[in-house]
């Protein structure tokens, strides 16, 4: 047979190379630094004085990561946009580009309340498990929804999860409007509220009753290490990256490739769907119009950001988390528009999906890379 | 025109494409630049055409050093490259394709497209380019289209002209046609560089040689002088067995019947029409036939991949018209595809995961619904070294090896198990010598292991070198039938047979 030495030397592993570790460290801190410095700038040109751009930036660091309660607050922020964005990386690397996060979310967290509020009489061990679970079902049928239209007829999933985002904001509207759905005595749209014993227990509210942050942030960490196993270590998740990068390939592997899209498309949505329902049941307590705040499309920016890796999504997300907390102190310390956290948020990804602009920027950051592409 | 290349040294980053290459090219000849894939052929005529910059040495046109700034110069100083692959805009006409980025223009700008196909009608008939210039690219055959090519690069003008692997597309006879317009062209002066692997093009067509390995000159001359293994052993660097070696002839039961297949394209156009053949158990079979005449959709079927509108597929006597690709593959089909990069790799995977491509879903790779990926790497080590993939490690990415270790990974892939039938589309295309090599003796090993082998190609010497029965693809149909057995048929007749010509 075969040489030993041979076979070995074929299985050593290389040390991970400089250019990952650029990529997947320096990059990002130059993007989030860039970002930072063109914020100042943008409030420099609407006419704020330095003074006041220092304030805002102290007041970002303090209620992101300043204190106990700014700790919470980014935690609290992170853990929907975590779980929403690991169902997009999922579907970035089976080649899926789901827009829908969103609806999906929304129609997660509804089901969620739904379910708390038929049955209130169940114990919070059962309850609350079968909330988040009612939330990720329903999540994954409406993502489903898209998986199969794509399978079935070719409908491309960048619209079809778009006109299903539409349809769910108007669906949540009527449902909210329902006699066993809003809330008695309301006129306007509110869900009955989230009995007790189905709410994710808040973590630290012995401590001090502000503390918001909750037990999603295990659901999170539990989730990134499944979407890990998944992506790297399970049969379906080698299916998966497969068809995302060559589906040729994949059918000729006979990888069934409408199976992999609506699968997909359906963990995606079960995961947004959890992000839904860990807001009800963690933080809102109810469900109301919108009541996702953009979460569904932030998170897109996440899983981007993240490279569709659990891990990086992790990060990613708490950077989020941290730039939504803190954008809410800036706007109150420093009088500064929550809307320039918006335009932060936009650069980081401008400047990580342009890594040779970052490299061109900051050109001592980085080893000298050679230029050309022959072999 | 002479062109001459002094010490031209390319480097991209730590990789030396091209180190001190020394190259003439005179008017009223044709120089052959021999090479294998990666020898740093085409750096060295990006480098000529303007599109690199040469980091040193100097490129001298009759005397005169110039310096390219991009391709327009090189243009204007009489250069003309004609591409492997054809850059003609399928819907535009011939005279329109040749005055694409250069039209003649008449008042107000108009476009005069008379005085084009004047021009195109003129150049045509100096050196036999006959062409329709009113006649629509994607109507014409692919030999055609390398004449409209040939025709774009006059048409401006060109005293040097550099042929790319020309005839990787071309039937035998268009070869034959292709040769005589180069010897026109040669005639009237103008300087030829042509670049090819294929050793039999430069013994026939060359004036002269030059060879280029690892990105240097290592030899030359005068074809005439030489011979092809002389030149095959410059060319690789050791000495290359040409004939296949075979064991004798043994066929046995049919492993692969095919009877009555209808197959259709995407488009719903018919590609296969009634196809019949049978492979039999120790025997190969080669699918001869220009590209584009149906082979691929035989293939496809054969294996799964495409529905068949009519007929059976039988494979070791049990129908499988209708099983999906895994359950053939289970069977024991091994299908090496026609387009290694599109379909028979995934770049991005590693070369572990390539090597399982097709078959991560066994126990042996898997416990339940968790991959095994001790056993994956172990596996794919082996399978590395058993057929000679050069790579550092199995954690490699499968898209930076070379072609022809590309191709080794999938033939390991598909052959390092027990199989009974091997489908291999186009197995060696645009490899170099030495990977050819190996690959034709592996599938020959699986032919004297009792292996049913199906070998499409469009490589006509290869189908002569490897099969024992040649059948002739041409519409959609199985034109002609060979017996090879014994001894190769007429290259002639299956040529002709493969032009359309019923024999």
């Amino acid at each position: 047979m075969s040489d030993r030495g041979a076979v070995d030397s074929l299985l050593q592993r290389a040390a991970p190379g400089r250019a990952e570790f650029e990529d997947l460290v320096i990059v990002p801190l130059f993007a989030v630094a860039v970002a930072l410095i063109l914020g100042a700038l943008t409030m420099l040109a609407t006419g704020v004085d330095m003074a006041t751009i220092g304030r805002s930036y102290v007041a970002l660091l303090q209620g992101s990561v300043g204190s106990l309660g700014a700790l919470s607050e980014t935690l609290t922020a992170a853990v929907p946009l975590v779980l929403a964005a690991l169902g997009l990386a999922l579907g970035f690397r089976t080649g899926l580009f789901n827009i829908g996060a969103e609806g999906q979310l929304l129609m997660g967290g509804l089901a969620a309340v739904i379910f708390g509020f038929s049955f209130p009489g169940l114990p919070f061990p059962v309850l609350m498990p079968l909330c988040l679970l009612a939330g990720a079902l329903t999540g994954a049928l409406y993502a489903a929804i898209a998986g199969y239209l794509r399978a079935a007829t070719g409908a491309h999933e960048v619209i079809s999860t778009i006109m299903l985002n539409l349809i769910s904001y108007r669906l949540l509207d009527w449902m909210l409007s329902l006699d066993w759905v809003q809330r008695e005595g309301r006129s306007d749209p509110v869900s009955r509220s989230v009995p007790p014993n189905a709410e994710l227990p808040r973590l630290l509210d012995w401590l001090d009753p502000n503390l918001r942050v909750h037990a999603g942030i295990f659901l999170m960490l539990l989730a990134v290490w499944a979407v890990h196993w998944l992506l790297f270590r399970s049969k379906l998740g080698f299916e998966f990256r497969a068809s995302g990068a060559n589906p040729d390939a994949a059918r000729y592997a006979g990888i069934r490739a409408s199976l992999v899209i609506v699968l997909a498309m359906a963990l995606a949505g079960a995961l947004a769907g959890l992000a839904g329902a860990n807001q009800v049941l963690g933080v809102l307590g109810r469900a109301t119009p919108g009541f996702s705040a953009g979460i569904g499309f932030d998170a897109i920016a996440v899983a981007l950001l993240g490279r569709s890796h659990p891990v990086g999504v992790l990060f990613a997300g708490l950077l989020f988390g941290a730039l939504e907390a803190g954008g809410r102190q800036m706007q109150v310390d420093a009088g500064v528009s929550i809307d320039l956290i918006g335009i932060i948020q936009a650069l980081i990804i401008v400047f990580i999906a342009a890594p040779l602009l970052v490299r061109a920027i900051f050109p001592w950051g980085f080893r000298r890379r050679d230029k050309g592409g022959a072999r | 025109m002479d062109v001459e290349l002094r010490g031209i040294t390319k480097r991209f980053g730590p990789v030396i494409a091209n180190e001190a290459v020394d190259l003439v090219a005179k008017g009223g000849e044709v120089l052959g630049l021999l090479g294998e894939n990666g020898a740093g052929k085409s750096t060295l005529m990006n480098v000529l055409c303007g599109l690199y910059r040469p980091d040193e040495g100097e490129i001298v046109i009759d005397g005169r050093t110039v310096a390219f700034a991009g391709p327009g110069d090189a243009i204007a100083a009489g250069i003309g490259m004609v591409h492997q692959h054809f850059m003609l805009v399928p819907v535009f006409t011939v005279a329109e394709n040749v005055v694409l980025g250069v039209e003649p223009v008449a008042a107000l700008n108009r476009l005069d497209l008379a005085a084009a196909r004047a021009k195109v009608r003129e150049i045509g008939e100096t050196y036999g380019l006959t062409v329709d210039p009113d006649a629509r690219i994607e109507d014409l055959p692919v030999g055609v289209q390398q004449r409209v090519e040939i025709l774009k690069v006059l048409f401006r003008s060109a005293r040097v002209l550099i042929f790319d692997e020309p005839t990787a597309v071309l039937t035998p006879q268009e070869v034959e046609e292709f040769f005589q317009i180069v010897r026109a062209l040669r005639d009237d002066g103008k300087a030829i560089i042509f670049i090819t692997h294929k050793l039999m093009e430069i013994l026939e067509i060359a004036d002269r040689v030059s060879v280029l390995r690892a990105g240097r000159i290592v030899g030359g001359g005068d074809p005439g002088a030489m011979s092809r293994a002389e030149l095959a052993e410059i060319m690789v660097g050791r000495p290359v067995r040409f004939e296949v070696e075979r064991t004798a002839f043994t066929p046995g039961a049919p492993r692969l019947e095919v009877a009555g297949l209808t197959v259709l394209h995407d488009t719903g156009e018919v590609a296969v029409d009634g196809v019949s053949l049978t492979v039999h158990a120790g025997e190969v079979l080669g699918i001869a036939g220009v590209q584009g005449n149906g082979q691929t959709a035989l293939i496809e079927a054969i294996t799964g991949l495409r529905p068949a509108v009519t007929g059976r597929i039988l494979f070791d006597g049990q129908d499988i018209t209708d099983a999906s690709p895994r359950a053939r593959h289970a069977m024991g089909m091994a299908h090496i595809p026609e387009d290694r990069q599109r379909m028979g790799l995934v770049t991005d995977f590693t070369v572990a995961e390539n090597m399982v491509l097709d078959s991560y879903y066994s126990d042996r790779f898997s416990n339940g619904p968790a991959m095994d990926w001790r056993a994956v790497n172990r596996w794919a080590a082996e399978a590395a070294e058993a057929f000679d993939v050069r790579t550092p490690t199995v954690f490699a990415q499968a898209g930076h090896l070379s072609g022809g270790n590309q191709q080794k990974l999938i033939v390991a892939r598909e052959l390092m198990r027990d199989t009974k039938l091997v489908i291999a589309a186009q197995p060696t295309r645009g490899l170099d010598v030495g990977s050819i090599e190996y690959i034709h003796a592996r599938l020959m090993a699986a032919r004297a292991e009792g292996d049913g082998v199906l070998i499409m190609s469009s490589e006509l010497d290869e189908i002569l070198s490897l099969a024992d029965r040649i059948v002739v693809m041409f519409k959609g149909r199985i034109v002609a039938e060979f017996d090879a057995s014994a001894a190769p048929p007429d290259k002639a007749a299956v040529g002709l047979a493969m032009a359309g010509a019923a024999p």
